[in-house]
């Protein structure tokens, strides 16, 4: 079971693995929270764009990926305000981009085999270099993420109130989005492109359900992350399915008893809330005439 | 140029061309008018999953792309609620049939050429019985959404009060995401999946730009899809770039030639009032 540990790509996948589990679980909670799942996921499929595009050029697909979703995650951060409208306008981008993307793979040779690697990830392909750059770029998210994390985490849950405080809404909008995009470049060495939002949505979604508080729903959605990452690697290098597999069924098969489970509770809660929304409404109201 | 239309695998192509973009750009405006972009690429990525699936047992890829996006379809509407891009459960259950769809792959003898068909669309290799079949679906698809034009048409713009006046809201919802599936299935066939998108709803917000007028919006979608796939064929014909890329380029075009007319035609200020019963992010998103 272990023995698959003493492959040198099965160690640097499992490094690379656990840093992108830890950056993906503390972005995607914030992803959740600011209600942007869809513009994760058009950022992950841009990606495939930059991708293709340095395997055409012949560099690192991680340069690729960078340039791609940085700059359509600019681009997104200064779409309108309306959500019908902003998922059109962030759909059109996506969809140019996969084009673009297959524009570059056919005029690559070996066109079927890249686009495969490129869209589900090849744990096989971690190089120990690409460790120490998933490393590096993951500490340089978190070190912003901890600086930005409190303005963002206010601004997310009460953005009037943050703004009379000061707090520079915009900026930080696109800042985070700018991150996202980085977080999806590092994580598609290991699960592929069309996999990362499972690493990105899936703990932290399920954390978010079970604990309320932000910090331990960052912690417990980071644990999660990991458990599914190891799990992943550890099934998918016994077995001859592949690892991403795994890790999207890891991530939906604890979500979907999360899901139903904790429904009960969360109807029960928002109706809590209706009660004191009434209460405290009655003392402005005027008196009903009671007949009990 | 001419000549290459003897081929029967072009006729095909042309045919199953049409029909896919005259279906994608009359269901595609309902998709924009409610919302459900976000559904709509859930859908289609569902049927990745289907089609290799049915790889697998030996079926016809359209058969379990239609199985996969019908039983989504059903699951989606019985949630009840409008799906929108802040919906996780849409993007959880997104990854898991992309999962889904890598193991059946890896299972079904590692055949990377099938799944980028798949993916990224394969007309040219549409059979004159797809053809059929196509246009079969596609005459159910549009004259369903004929019989129920006015009573979606209002239950999309004001679902609240349509449901006040006893039109079935939740019930017309499902039956839509319904033949929403079909459609995502014949248009996989045409740009694949990862481009339905690009059919099913570029052309319907390129022409949501142009006018209000529901039954004229319809007839512009329709026309820009049009546009794009027979553009995107005779292009691929001459040049000897993708089908897919050429069609995600000229719809892109045409939305990007809609977002400048309507910036030109409709005053900012007047832009910049939402419509009353559409959800608007708050600001600091």
């Amino acid at each position: 079971m272990f023995a698959i540990f003493q492959y040198p790509f099965i160690q640097n996948a499992f490094i690379a693995g656990s840093i992108v589990a830890i950056v993906a679980a503390v972005l995607g909670y914030f992803l959740i929270v600011r209600g942007l799942s869809f513009a994760g996921h058009a950022l992950s499929s841009i990606g495939f764009a930059g991708a293709a595009g340095a395997v055409l050029l012949g560099v690192s697909p991680i340069y690729g990926l960078m340039a791609f979703t940085v700059t359509a995650s600019i681009a997104i951060s200064f779409l309108g305000r309306e959500i019908r409208e902003r998922d059109v306008a962030t759909g059109v981008i996506m969809t140019f981009a996969l084009g673009l993307g297959i524009l570059f793979l056919s005029l690559y040779h070996g066109y079927a085999e890249q686009a495969y690697s490129i869209l589900f990830g090849t744990i096989v392909g971690v190089s120990r270099d690409d460790v120490v750059f998933t490393f590096i770029l993951g500490l340089i998210i978190l070190a912003v993420m901890a600086i930005i994390g409190r303005p963002l985490l206010f601004s997310s849950f009460d953005s009037e109130l943050a703004e009379t405080r000061g707090v520079p809404l915009r900026a930080l909008g696109s800042v985070f989005l700018i991150l996202i995009a980085l977080t999806i470049s590092i994580t598609t060495q290991v699960i592929g492109i069309l996999l990362v939002f499972a690493l990105l949505v899936g703990p932290s979604a399920t954390a978010i359900r079970l604990v309320h508080q932000p910090f331990r729903a960052i912690v417990l959605s980071i644990i999660l992350g990991l458990t599914y990452t190891w799990l992943g690697i550890l099934l998918g290098g016994n077995s001859p399915w592949p690892v991403s597999f795994f890790i999207t069924a890891l991530s939906f098969g604890v979500y979907l008893p999360v899901r139903l489970f904790s429904k009960g509770i969360d109807s029960k809660r928002s109706a809590e809330g209706f009660e004191k929304l009434s209460i405290a409404d009655s003392h402005l109201a005027p008196r009903k005439d009671h007949h009990d | 140029m001419i000549d290459i239309l003897r081929h029967g695998f072009v006729q095909n192509a042309f045919f199953a061309g049409v029909i896919v973009a005259t279906i994608s750009g009359f269901i595609g405006y309902f998709v924009v008018l409610r919302g459900q972009t976000f559904a709509c690429e859930a859908l289609s990525h569902i049927g990745f999953a289907g089609a290799t699936g049915a790889a697998l047992v030996g079926a016809s890829s359209l058969e379990g792309m239609f199985l996969f996006t019908l039983i989504a379809a059903i699951g989606m509407g019985a949630l009840g609620k409008r799906l929108s891009s802040r919906d996780i459960e849409v993007g959880i259950v997104l990854s898991f049939v992309l999962g889904l769809g890598v193991l059946f792959l890896s299972i079904y003898t590692r055949n990377t050429t099938g799944a980028v068909g798949v993916l990224f669309g394969s007309i040219l290799s549409v059979t004159i019985n797809d053809v059929l079949v196509t246009l079969g679906s596609g005459m159910v698809i549009i004259l369903m959404l004929v019989i129920l034009f006015r009573p979606l048409l209002f239950a999309s713009i004001e679902p609240e009060v349509a449901e006040a006046r006893g039109v079935p809201v939740q019930q017309l919802s499902i039956f839509f995401l319904i033949l929403l599936a079909l459609s995502v299935t014949l248009t996989v066939k045409v740009v694949g999946v990862l481009l339905v998108f690009a059919l099913l709803v570029v052309p319907a917000a390129a022409a949501e730009h142009l006018t209000h007028r529901p039954w004229l919006a319809i007839t512009l979608s329709i026309l820009i899809s049009l546009m794009a796939t027979l553009g995107g064929l005779i292009l691929a014909f001459i040049g000897h770039w993708p089908v897919s890329f050429y069609i995600v380029s000229l719809t892109s075009l045409f939305y990007f030639i809609s977002l400048i007319i309507h910036a030109l035609r409709f005053p900012r200020h007047y832009r910049e009032l939402p419509h009353p019963s559409r959800e608007v992010l708050p600001p600091s998103l």
